[in-house]
C-alpha cells in the first residue's frame, strides 16, 4: 500500500512521506527486512540491466528501433536506421537474439553471513536495515560489464553484500561505524551504484559480515548560504535531485557527470567526478569546500570553511578519491552558482579527427572553452546519427539532405573522415553570443564548419542513453563497455589511433569473429591535456567466454593506453578493476603513503571493499 | 640441458619459400614497356604519398627540430634564423628526390645489365606478399644484407618488378662524389648521410627528423644497411645502432603503433667486387668514387657472375619484440620533441634486436655448391685431388644441410657436373690441372719479388676466403664447441664445466669477427651441443662431452674452419707482444701487424695469409680493446695503443691451446 507513485525525475518526492511512516514501521515489522520502503529507487530501476525499468530501447516488430518511457527526449521515438547501423557495424542480426533472464532468482544469491550481535545492537539503534535477497543483490555491483552479464545470465553471484542498512543521517552513521568496529564487521558503502570499476563488488575472501551501507536516505539540502555561494547537502543526495532542488532556489552546482540521474554526491567525492560543464564549474575538488565524514578513527572534518588554505597537504584529497576504503562521506559543503541566463547548445564539423583535435588544443590554449566542448571522431559521429527519430515533416528531411549537400559535396568532407565537436555554452545571453562567436571563429581556421544546435544536443543525448544501448546491445549478443584517460595534448592523437588498433588487433587474436566498435572522443580540455573516452563493443557469436574475451581486451588497452602517456583514470577510478597499475602510476612510495593512512584510519579494515590497493 | 627446446624455438624461421626468377620474363618481353608500364603501389593505410619538397617542411617546421636549432643557437650565439638556414642546407644535401622517371630510367638500364651480368635474378614470391601486406599495415624497415654496391639499385628493382612502394635508402655520403650518378641516386630514392656526424647536434637533428618524419607517415619504407658499410669479407658485420635507434623510436615514442622490421638477404653467386675487396683488405685503398671509375668497371658486364638470390624474410615486429623488454611508458616524463639519449634498456633492446635481425639475414642467405668447395680448397692449400674434392664435397653437403644451411644444390645435377660448373664460373679462383684442384695465384708480367708473389697469393686466398666465410654463420656455433673440445683434449679435460669456459672465451674473443647475439652465450653452447649430438658427432654422456667414432672428420674439419681466425689472432698477440714498439699509433698498427705476418710468412714460419687481412687485424684488435688487453691513450692527435703484454701473451697462449681457460680468466683479472 504505501509503493509510491513516482514523478518523472525520481525519487525524492516521496522520501519526506516515507520518513514519516518510517518510526511506525519498525514497530510494526519484526522480520530483519524493510527495506524496499526505504529505497524507492530499487523500485523504479532495473535489477539487471541500466537505469529505469520503463526506459529501454528495443526493436518492434516493424524492425524499427524505439526507446520506451516518457523520461527522455527519445521517449516514445522511433528511430529508423538504428537497426541498420547495429546490423551493419557489429555485423549483428535482430534474428539472434541473446534475451536476459526476465525474473531474479534468489537462489543466486548466497545465504546471508550474520553477525548475531551487530544486528542485536544495530536494531537497538532504530536504523533500518534488510537481509532481503533482493536488496542485497541490488548493491553486490555496479555497471561493468561483467557484472550486468552476470546478472542478465542469472549466474550465481560468490559474495554479496550480508546486509544492508539505510542511515538516515550523519550520526546515524556514527553509530553504525562504531557497532562496525565493535563487532569487526565490513562496511561498503553505497551511493548510487553506477561504479564501473568493481568497487563494489564483495571481496570473495571476505569472510565477515559484510554490510552495505546505503546512503539515499541521507539527501537533504541541510543549509544553503548565499553570501558565500555555498549549500550543504548531504552525501547521499542523487545528482539530478540536487541540481532540481537548487534549482527551486534560482541555483546549480553545474557538476553534471553523465551518470547524474543516479550517482551520488559521497560517490562524486569519493571517486574524484568530472562533470560535463567543468570548464565553468570546475571538477569536484573544486566545488567541494568542506567534507565531513566518518571513519573507524572518528570523524574528519576541517575547522573553517575558508576558500583556500596553507594548513599542510589538503586532508580532503585523502578523502577525495579514496573509493570507499577510509570511510562514510556524510555531509559536503559545495559551491553553488546562479543559475544561468542563457544557454546555449551547438556543433561544429571537422574534416577529421586531427583538425579537430588542434582545434580543440587552440581553444583550451586560449582558455576559451564553452562550459562543455567535446569532440566525437567519426564513428561516433555516425553512432549519433543513428540515434535520429523519425523526421516527420518533408522539410525537415529536405533541410537534412541540403545540410548533408553542403559538408560532403560544397565543403569536400569526407563523410568516412569528418568528426563533431558537441558545445555548450552557458551565461547571460550577450556573453554566451560573443563567446560563440570567439569558439566558432577559432574553429573556422582549423577547417571546422558551424553544424547547428541540434547536432551539439543529440551528441550529449548520446551519453545518457549509452547505457541503455549496451543493454539493447546484449540482447543481441554485443558487449560493450567505456573507458576513459586523460594525456597531454601532444600525444592525443596517437593515444587514440594506437588504443584503437590495439583493440582490433587483439580482438583478432582473441578469435572475436566481427570487425569490434572502436570509437573514441575528446570529453574535456585542459591547459595541459585533455580526457579521452573510449567506446568498445563487439559482437561476441562464436566466443565461449565473451566476458572473459571482453576483459582481456580491455586489459590490453589499458595497457596501450599507460603506454601511450595516458593516466590510468582521469573520473572513473580505480576500483578493483585498474588496482594492479596502481603501483606503476604512483610510485611504490606514493602506494606506501597511501597504505600508511589507511593502516591509521582503518587498522582494522572495517571499510574492507578493497578498492584501490 | 633444455637444448632441443631452444634450438627448436629458432627452427621454424628456417621453413624457407621458394624462388621466382624475375629475370626470366625480361627475357622474353620488352624492357621499355616494362619500364614504362604503370606503376601504382599501395601504400601505409593509403596515404598519399608526399612531395620531396612538402617532407622537406614538414621536418623544417618540426618541434624537434626548433628545439635542437634554439639550443644550438643559445649556444653558439649565432640567431636562429641563421642555424635554421643551415639546417635547411644540411636537409638539402641529405634529402631523396625521388622521381619515377629515373626510376624508370633505373628500369629499363638495369634490366639490359642484368641480363648480361646474370644467369639468374630470384626472389621468393612470397616474401614479397608478405611485405605487400606489411607496407599497408605499419611503417616497414628493409634491412639487406650488403655485399656490393649492387645492393640498393638490385632492391629498388625487385620492388619496381612488383608494383610495391619504392624504398628511401640512406646512403653513405661517398657516393655523392660521383657527380652525375649521385644525382640520379638521388632520384631514385637515396638519401645521402655523412659517415661521421658525431658531435654535430643538428646534423643529427635534422638527419634523425627526416627518417622518422618519413617513417611516421608512411611514405614509403625505409631502406638502410645494418652493417654500416659493405662487407668486404662476405661475413656479415657487428650491426651499427644509429639508424636503427631513429626508426624504433617512433614506436617506442608511441607515435606509430609497430614498426615491421623486414631482413632481406641478398647472395651473390659471384661478387662484382671480389678480387676488388681482397685487394682492399690487403691495404691496396679502395678506388674512390667516381663515375670515371664505375665506366672502366664496365669490364665487368663481359664476364658471368651467376645468379642472385634475393630473400625478403618475414617482417619482425617491433612491438612484439619489445613486449616485456622496454617499459614504453617511462617516456611519459619526457616531451617527445626533445632528443635525448636512450635509456639503459632501450639500447640494449636495440642492440639485441639489430643482431637477431643480422642473424635472420645470415640465416636465409642462400649457399652455393662453390661455397662448399672453397671451405675444402682452404683447408688444403696444397691443393686436392678433383675426385677428392667431389667426395668430400658431398660429405659436407650433407653435414651443411643437417645444420640447416639454406643450400642451393641444382636438384637431378649429378655432383660431378655441379662440382665442374661452380670450378667453371670461379675458374678465376681455382683451376684444374692434371686431376689436381688448386687456387689460382694471379701470374704478373715481369720479374716477381718474393713480396708480390705472396701478395698474389694472398689475393686468392682472401678471395676464395670470401666464400668460405658465407657458410660460417652454419657452422659457427658447433666449430667452436670443436676447438674447444680440441683443445680440452690437449690439458685432458673434457667435462662440459672446462668447455663451456673454453667456448665461452672463444665466443667472446670471436665476437667482432662473427655475429653473436650479446647474451646468447649460454643458449648458442647448447645449441652447438646440440647440433653436434644430433649430427652424431658426439656424445653426452652425463657431464661429458665425448666425440664418437664417426665424429672425427666432422669435428676435424670444424677445427681447421677456423684454424686461420685462431691463428691470426695469435699472429696479432705475437705482434703485440714481441713488436710492439712502446709508442705504437692506432694508425701504424695494421701495416706494422701487417708487415710482421709477412715476414713471419717469408721465412716459412707462418703459412696462415688470412692474418694479413685488415679485416681481420681490425677485429683482433677490437676484441683485445674489449678483453681490456689492450687500452688506447689519446695523445696529442694521435691515438696510441697500450699493451698488457702479460695479458695479451696469456691470451696467446690460450688460442694456441697451452694454457687452460679458467686460469687465463684469473690472470685477467
Amino acid at each position: 500500500p504505501l509503493r509510491p507513485g513516482l514523478g518523472v525525475t525520481g525519487a525524492s518526492h516521496t522520501v519526506n512521506t516515507l520518513r514519516k511512516s518510517h518510526d511506525l514501521l519498525l514497530l510494526t515489522l519484526t522480520k530483519l527486512t524493510n527495506c524496499f520502503l526505504f529505497s524507492p529507487r530499487q523500485e523504479i530501476m532495473k535489477w539487471n540491466g541500466w537505469g529505469y525499468s520503463d526506459s529501454k530501447f528495443l526493436f518492434n516488430k516493424k524492425g524499427q528501433a524505439e526507446f520506451t518511457g516518457k523520461r527522455y527526449r527519445l521517449s516514445g521515438m522511433t528511430l529508423p536506421s538504428l537497426q541498420d547501423w547495429f546490423e551493419n557495424t557489429f555485423g549483428a542480426s535482430v534474428k539472434h537474439k541473446s534475451p536476459a533472464t526476465v525474473i531474479l532468482n534468489a537462489s543466486v544469491v548466497p545465504p546471508p553471513r550474520l553477525n548475531e550481535a551487530f544486528v542485536e545492537n544495530l536494531k537497538a539503534t532504530g536504523i533500518p536495515f534488510s537481509n532481503e535477497a533482493e536488496d542485497r543483490l541490488f548493491r553486490a555491483h555496479g555497471h561493468c560489464l561483467h557484472e550486468i552479464f552476470a546478472l542478465r545470465e542469472g549466474k550465481k553471484f560468490e559474495r554479496v553484500p550480508d546486509m544492508v542498512v539505510w542511515p538516515n543521517c550523519h550520526n546515524d552513521v556514527v553509530k553504525i561505524v562504531e557497532l562496525a568496529c565493535k563487532h569487526n564487521v565490513c562496511l561498503i558503502p553505497y551511493g548510487g551504484g553506477t561504479s564501473v570499476t568493481s568497487a563494489l563488488e564483495c571481496p570473495p575472501e571476505e569472510t565477515r559480515c559484510i554490510v552495505s551501507l546505503d546512503t539515499s536516505q541521507m539527501n537533504r539540502i541541510l543549509w544553503l548560504d548565499e553570501n558565500n555561494l555555498v549549500a550543504h547537502v548531504e552525501a547521499g543526495i542523487i545528482g539530478q535531485d540536487l541540481e532540481r532542488l537548487l534549482n527551486e532556489s534560482g541555483y546549480c552546482t553545474g557538476h553534471e557527470p553523465d551518470s547524474m540521474e543516479f550517482s551520488s554526491l559521497g560517490g562524486w567525492v569519493a571517486t574524484r567526478a568530472s562533470g560535463m560543464k567543468k570548464n565553468v564549474y570546475g571538477n569536484i575538488e573544486d566545488l567541494v569546500i568542506h567534507i565531513k565524514a566518518v571513519t573507524p578513527r572518528g570523524v574528519i572534518e576541517k575547522s573553517c570553511q575558508g576558500p583556500r588554505t596553507s594548513t599542510g597537504p589538503d586532508i580532503h584529497h585523502f578523502i577525495l578519491g579514496s573509493e570507499g576504503t577510509l570511510g562514510v562521506v556524510t555531509e559536503v559543503t559545495m559551491k553553488i552558482r546562479p543559475i544561468p541566463e542563457y544557454q546555449k547548445y551547438g556543433s561544429v564539423v571537422f574534416p577529421n579527427f586531427e583538425a579537430g583535435v588542434a582545434c580543440l588544443r587552440e581553444v583550451a590554449k586560449q582558455r576559451c572553452a564553452p562550459a562543455s566542448i567535446r569532440l566525437m571522431d567519426n564513428t561516433q559521429f555516425h553512432f549519433g546519427h543513428a540515434l535520429k527519430p523519425q523526421v516527420s515533416s518533408i522539410f525537415t528531411h529536405f533541410l537534412e539532405g541540403l545540410k548533408k549537400f553542403y559538408i560532403t559535396k560544397l565543403k569536400g568532407f569526407d563523410p568516412h573522415q569528418l568528426v563533431v565537436a558537441t558545445l555548450l555554452f552557458e551565461g547571460d545571453h550577450e556573453r554566451v553570443l560573443q563567446h560563440e562567436k570567439e569558439v566558432y571563429d577559432i574553429a573556422a581556421t582549423f577547417g571546422g564548419l558551424a553544424a547547428g544546435e541540434d547536432n551539439g544536443q543529440r551528441g550529449y543525448l548520446l551519453t545518457f542513453v549509452i547505457a541503455y544501448l549496451r543493454d539493447l546491445g546484449m540482447d543481441y549478443c554485443v558487449v560493450a563497455e567505456s573507458f576513459e584517460t586523460s594525456v597531454p595534448w601532444d600525444r592525443v592523437l596517437d593515444l587514440c589511433q594506437n588504443v584503437k588498433e590495439r583493440i582490433i588487433r587483439e580482438c583478432k587474436e582473441r578469435g572475436v569473429q566481427f570487425q569490434p566498435l572502436t570509437s573514441c572522443r575528446v570529453t574535456q580540455t585542459y591547459d595541459s591535456g585533455a580526457c579521452i573516452y573510449f567506446y568498445f563493443a563487439f559482437n561476441y557469436r562464436g566466443l565461449a567466454d565473451p566476458v572473459h574475451t571482453y576483459e582481456q581486451v580491455e586489459h590490453a588497452a589499458r595497457e596501450e593506453i599507460l603506454a601511450n602517456g595516458g593516466s590510468l583514470s582521469h573520473h572513473h577510478g580505480v576500483g578493483k578493476l585498474r588496482k594492479e597499475w596502481m603501483k606503476d602510476s604512483i610510485s611504490n612510495v606514493g602506494v606506501g603513503m597511501l597504505k600508511s593512512v589507511k593502516e591509521y584510519v582503518d587498522p582494522g579494515n572495517i571499510f574492507g571493499n578493497r578498492n584501490l590497493l | 640441458m633444455a637444448s632441443k627446446t631452444l634450438y627448436s624455438q629458432r627452427d621454424p624461421m628456417l621453413k624457407r619459400d621458394g624462388f621466382e626468377d624475375i629475370l626470366e620474363e625480361r627475357r622474353n618481353s620488352s624492357d621499355l614497356k616494362y619500364a614504362l608500364r604503370c606503376y601504382a603501389p599501395v601504400l601505409y593505410k593509403g596515404v598519399t604519398p608526399c612531395k620531396a619538397n612538402m617532407l622537406k617542411n614538414i621536418v623544417l617546421q618540426s618541434d624537434q627540430l626548433h628545439y635542437v636549432i634554439n639550443q644550438v643557437s643559445q649556444e653558439s650565439g649565432e640567431a636562429p634564423d641563421i642555424i635554421q638556414e643551415e639546417a635547411s642546407v644540411i636537409l638539402e644535401e641529405m634529402a631523396h628526390r625521388l622521381q619515377i622517371s629515373t626510376v624508370r630510367f633505373f628500369a629499363f638500364a638495369l634490366s639490359k645489365a642484368f641480363k648480361t651480368l646474370f644467369q639468374h635474378v630470384c626472389v621468393n614470391e612470397e616474401g614479397i606478399q608478405r611485405l605487400q601486406q606489411a607496407i599497408q599495415e605499419h611503417p616497414v624497415v628493409l634491412l639487406p644484407s650488403h655485399r656490393s654496391y649492387m645492393d640498393f639499385l638490385l632492391m629498388s628493382y625487385i620492388l619496381y618488378t612488383y608494383d610495391l612502394a619504392l624504398p628511401v635508402i640512406a646512403a653513405g655520403m661517398d657516393f655523392m662524389g660521383m657527380k652525375f650518378v649521385g644525382e640520379m641516386l638521388r632520384m631514385s630514392g637515396a638519401f645521402f648521410i655523412r659517415r661521421s656526424f658525431g658531435g654535430d647536434k643538428l646534423y643529427w637533428a635534422v638527419f634523425s627528423e627526416y627518417v622518422k618524419t618519413m617513417l611516421r607517415n608512411g611514405f614509403a619504407p625505409i631502406e638502410f644497411f645494418l652493417e654500416g658499410t659493405r662487407s668486404r669479407t662476405c661475413k656479415s658485420l657487428t650491426p651499427k645502432l644509429g639508424l636503427l635507434n631513429i626508426v624504433i623510436e617512433p614506436f617506442f615514442k608511441g607515435e606509430v603503433f609497430d614498426v615491421n622490421l623486414v631482413p632481406v638477404s641478398i647472395s651473390y653467386e659471384r661478387i662484382l667486387e671480389e678480387s676488388l675487396y681482397a685487394r682492399e683488405l690487403l691495404g691496396v685503398p679502395k678506388p674512390k668514387e667516381s663515375t670515371s671509375g664505375l665506366l672502366k668497371a664496365r669490364r665487368i658486364l663481359s664476364e658471368d657472375y651467376g645468379s642472385i638470390h634475393v630473400y625478403f624474410g618475414q617482417p619482425v615486429s617491433v612491438r612484439s619484440l619489445a613486449q616485456g623488454k622496454v617499459n614504453r611508458s617511462t617516456y611519459n616524463l619526457f616531451p617527445r620533441h626533445i632528443p635525448r639519449k636512450p635509456m639503459e634498456e632501450t639500447q640494449s633492446f636495440v642492440n639485441d634486436t639489430a643482431y637477431r635481425i643480422v642473424r635472420l639475414q645470415e640465416d636465409n642467405m642462400v649457399l652455393k655448391p662453390w661455397v662448399l668447395m672453397a671451405s675444402l680448397l682452404l683447408q688444403n692449400l696444397e691443393g686436392l685431388e678433383l675426385s677428392v674434392l667431389t667426395e668430400q664435397t658431398v660429405w659436407l653437403r650433407g653435414l651443411a644441410l643437417s645444420y640447416a644451411a639454406f643450400l642451393d644444390w641444382p636438384d637431378h645435377a649429378p655432383t660431378a657436373k655441379v662440382v665442374s660448373s661452380s670450378l667453371a664460373l670461379h675458374r678465376g679462383l681455382a683451376c684444374v690441372s692434371g686431376g689436381r684442384v688448386s687456387l689460382v695465384v694471379g701470374e704478373p708480367l715481369g720479374p716477381v719479388t718474393p713480396e708480390e708473389a705472396l701478395f698474389n697469393r694472398a689475393v686468392s686466398v682472401l678471395s676464395c676466403a670470401s666464400y668460405r666465410n658465407q657458410v660460417l654463420h652454419v657452422f659457427l656455433r658447433p666449430a667452436m664447441l670443436a676447438v674447444a673440445m680440441h683443445t680440452a683434449a690437449s690439458s685432458k679435460k673434457s667435462e662440459w664445466p672446462g668447455l663451456y669456459n673454453c667456448f665461452s672465451f672463444l665466443w667472446d674473443m670471436f665476437s667482432n669477427d662473427f655475429i653473436l647475439c650479446p647474451g646468447d652465450i649460454v643458449q648458442d653452447f647448447e645449441e652447438a651441443c646440440y647440433l653436434l649430438v644430433k649430427t652424431g658427432a658426439v656424445q653426452m654422456p652425463q657431464q661429458d662431452i665425448v666425440m664418437t667414432d664417426i665424429g672425427q672428420p666432422t669435428l676435424s674439419f670444424f677445427n681447421g674452419l677456423l684454424e686461420p681466425f685462431l691463428q691470426g689472432y695469435q699472429v696479432v698477440c705475437r705482434y703485440l707482444c714481441e713488436e710492439a714498439s712502446e709508442g705504437l699509433t692506432e694508425k701504424q698498427y695494421i701495416p706494422a701487424v701487417r708487415s710482421f705476418a709477412v715476414k713471419l710468412i717469408l721465412a716459412g714460419n707462418l703459412r696462415c695469409y688470412e692474418v694479413l687481412s685488415s679485416d681481420m687485424q681490425k677485429n683482433a684488435l677490437a676484441a683485445l680493446l674489449r678483453m681490456d688487453a689492450v687500452r688506447k691513450v689519446k695523445v696529442a692527435d694521435q691515438v696510441t695503443l697500450i699493451v698488457n703484454k702479460m695479458a695479451v701473451n696469456s691470451i696467446d697462449d690460450i688460442l694456441g691451446g697451452k694454457l687452460p681457460t679458467q686460469k687465463a680468466l684469473l690472470a685477467r683479472l
